[in-house]
């Protein structure tokens, strides 16, 4: 119920994250072109949440706000993660 | 009424407060929480009048076997904007919409919503929501796929399915905007010393509702984007002679509605859980097992979904996964019943209007859950499914359960909201009234469905005549009902017997300590809170 201090982040921090977002995209178009086969969407997946943790973390500054909103981040990807979870129990064993 | 503590004069309403605008202006363009609160009620009170109009031409085509008012493509339209209309643009919405904007910064001693601005834009989507659902009912014929628009039918319908959808799709931002606001007003704004557990209980099932509409809401979004790229693009996500899956679309919007059915009913607990203490004049019985029961319901609501689908063909895995946790959902919904009555128990009762909606509430909430579990059981469900009987229960768990929380919450905040008195011999006339007509509409359905009887058609054999008629005849004592509700309610609202009192029921929580009706920032200087929740001493 109290205002917290801002930190600021520096805009070469910004332009760092924003560079690497971009090559990730790169990898994520690059890695189509290698024979993955059930495990493409695997690695396109994984190249994708790295993207959005970095984004979270740094753009949406959560790294550097309190505590209860990284918990409340995490809960929310671990609810996606169990509904995904639960809807493999019909396809999983169809 | 009675009174039991001062009156409060010599100060300006919300409700003459208008910000400089003159007529509509002053309530289209307001950011008072209150005010906002009071445009979703009349909306809705428009959009109920359509649906409950829809809902009885359904009931008087079946009154009799074969066509009586309607065809069978009209049938198949009027059930479909009946069920949109019910579900998106007022259960969802409904209590959290308009009492949860009333009353939750009321409630935690705050002046208004977290983003007030934010708040009317909400209401703006709302209502750019309501006329992509009025627009979906021209051109090509109303859509025709029920409110669920299930694939593959709803990629394949001539009808207006798509401007149907995008009304749901906009709405869901509407709903999720709220949830958003409702959720960081509730973790930064409340008054000092007003702790988690001394949060009032109407606030609490807000708080959980909003986490749901701000998770699951963008579910229903994606889905019905996914069917709009099938009518549009012929992608093929749930076209099977693509690769695609139509159980995948049932998955994705259970994923949603599901919990959108605890969007609905959680508030509906609170104001019942607001109800009964003032009425019975005792503290709440367990408020620590009511809080952690509406955050396990909230929780739990999420993993159920794959109950809407047991004769889908999903595997036999998913089949008693999906049976198990909704037995287990139901285990929180009874806690909160076991407490509401311990709470009465040897309470100090007083039967005023608010309290017989809350008593008849638990009575019809409870019929709900229980043929609830006939559902939820593998077995039953397979014979009951996709019959009259799904109706009836759905109509008792939310009809029964938000309507009457509704018109229970109406009644209870009502001389607060508008400063005036509601005449209390007609309103019970309508609840009464109300109350046999919604017995007599939805209880035959239970037998029909037992007697298999298919939901969404507007034919059946002669042998389920019988009940259809007793049926048909409970939608016109109930439309009667309604009628007597909204008239006395009206007429009070405009010419009703003024009224200051702070606390015509003895109520407990900051919306009975503030003057009636309250201020524009409601409360002089933020309070500060040294008691729990719901004490008579």
């Amino acid at each position: 119920m109290s205002d917290t201090t801002h930190h600021i982040v520096p805009y070469r921090t910004y332009a760092l994250i924003l560079l690497l977002l971009l090559v990730l995209t790169g990898a994520s178009v690059a890695v189509t072109q290698i024979e993955l086969t059930r495990w493409a969407t695997v690695v396109a997946l994984l190249i994708a949440s790295t993207k959005s943790g970095i984004v979270l973390a740094i753009f949406m500054h959560l790294k550097f706000d309190q505590p209860v909103y990284r918990v409340m981040t995490i809960s929310v990807v671990l609810l996606l993660i169990v509904v995904i979870v639960f809807t493999f129990f019909d396809y999983g064993f169809r | 009424m009675s009174s039991n503590t001062t009156d409060n004069t010599g100060y300006k309403s919300y409700l003459e407060e208008d910000g400089g605008r003159k007529g509509i202006f002053k309530w289209i363009l307001s950011t008072d929480h209150k005010r906002i609160g009071l445009l979703y009620l009349y909306a809705m009170m428009g959009w109920f009048c359509i649906g409950v109009v829809l809902g009885l031409l359904m009931k008087l085509e079946l009154i009799a076997p074969g066509k009586t008012l309607m065809e069978a493509q009209a049938y198949n339209a009027t059930f479909t904007v009946h069920g949109v209309i019910m579900i998106f643009l007022i259960v969802i919405p409904g209590l959290p919409a308009v009492f949860g904007n009333f009353m939750l910064p009321i409630q935690i001693g705050a002046k208004d919503v977290a983003f007030p601005r934010l708040n009317l834009f909400s209401w703006y989507i709302y209502i750019l929501g309501g006329i992509l659902v009025i627009i979906s009912l021209f051109g090509n014929g109303p859509p025709d796929t029920g409110w669920t628009f299930y694939a593959p039918y709803s990629f394949k319908t001539g009808t207006n399915m798509l401007p149907a959808a995008l009304g749901a799709f906009v709405l869901g931002f509407s709903s999720i905007l709220t949830g958003l606001n409702f959720i960081v007003t509730i973790h930064r704004m409340r008054a000092p010393g007003m702790t988690w557990f001394k949060m009032p209980l109407f606030t609490w099932t807000l708080y959980g509702t909003a986490w749901i509409q701000l998770l699951a809401t963008p579910i229903i979004g994606i889905t019905l984007l996914m069917v709009a790229g099938e009518r549009i693009l012929g992608i093929g996500f749930f076209d099977p002679a693509k690769g695609g899956d139509p159980l995948l679309y049932q998955h994705l919007f259970w994923i949603y509605s599901h919990p959108a059915v605890y969007i609905m009913i959680l508030p509906a607990m609170g104001v019942i859980s607001e109800i009964i203490p003032t009425f019975a004049k005792k503290t709440i019985f367990g408020y620590k097992a009511i809080v952690l029961s509406t955050l396990a319901i909230a929780f739990v609501g999420y993993f159920v979904w794959g109950h809407h689908m047991y004769t889908s063909g999903m595997s036999g895995t998913a089949l008693w996964a999906f049976s198990l946790l909704t037995f287990i959902v139901a285990i929180p919904s009874a806690i909160k019943v076991f407490n509401w009555i311990s709470t009465m128990h040897k309470g100090s009762i007083s039967t005023e209007v608010p309290f017989l909606w809350a008593a008849s509430f638990i009575f019809i909430f409870m019929i709900g859950g229980l043929t609830g579990l006939v559902l939820g059981s593998l077995a039953t469900n397979v014979h009951v499914h996709d019959t009259a009987f799904v109706v009836a229960h759905f109509h008792f768990i939310v009809f029964g359960g938000v309507g009457f929380a509704f018109f229970g919450a109406i009644h209870y905040w009502f001389p607060k909201m508008f400063g005036r008195k509601y005449d209390p011999s007609w309103a019970r006339t309508g609840w009464i009234t109300f109350f046999i007509g919604f017995v007599t509409l939805y209880g035959p359905m239970f037998y029909l469905g037992v007697k298999g009887m298919p939901r969404r058609y507007y034919d059946y054999l002669d042998e389920f005549h019988g009940p259809n008629i007793i049926s048909t005849m409970g939608a016109l004592i109930m439309v009667t009902g309604f009628l007597i509700i909204l008239v006395n309610l009206i007429k009070s609202a405009r010419h009703g017997e003024k009224t200051t009192e702070m606390n015509p029921w003895g109520g407990t929580n900051l919306e009975w300590q503030v003057p009636t009706p309250p201020p524009l920032e409601n409360f002089d200087e933020i309070p500060v809170i040294d008691k729990a929740p719901y004490k008579y001493d």
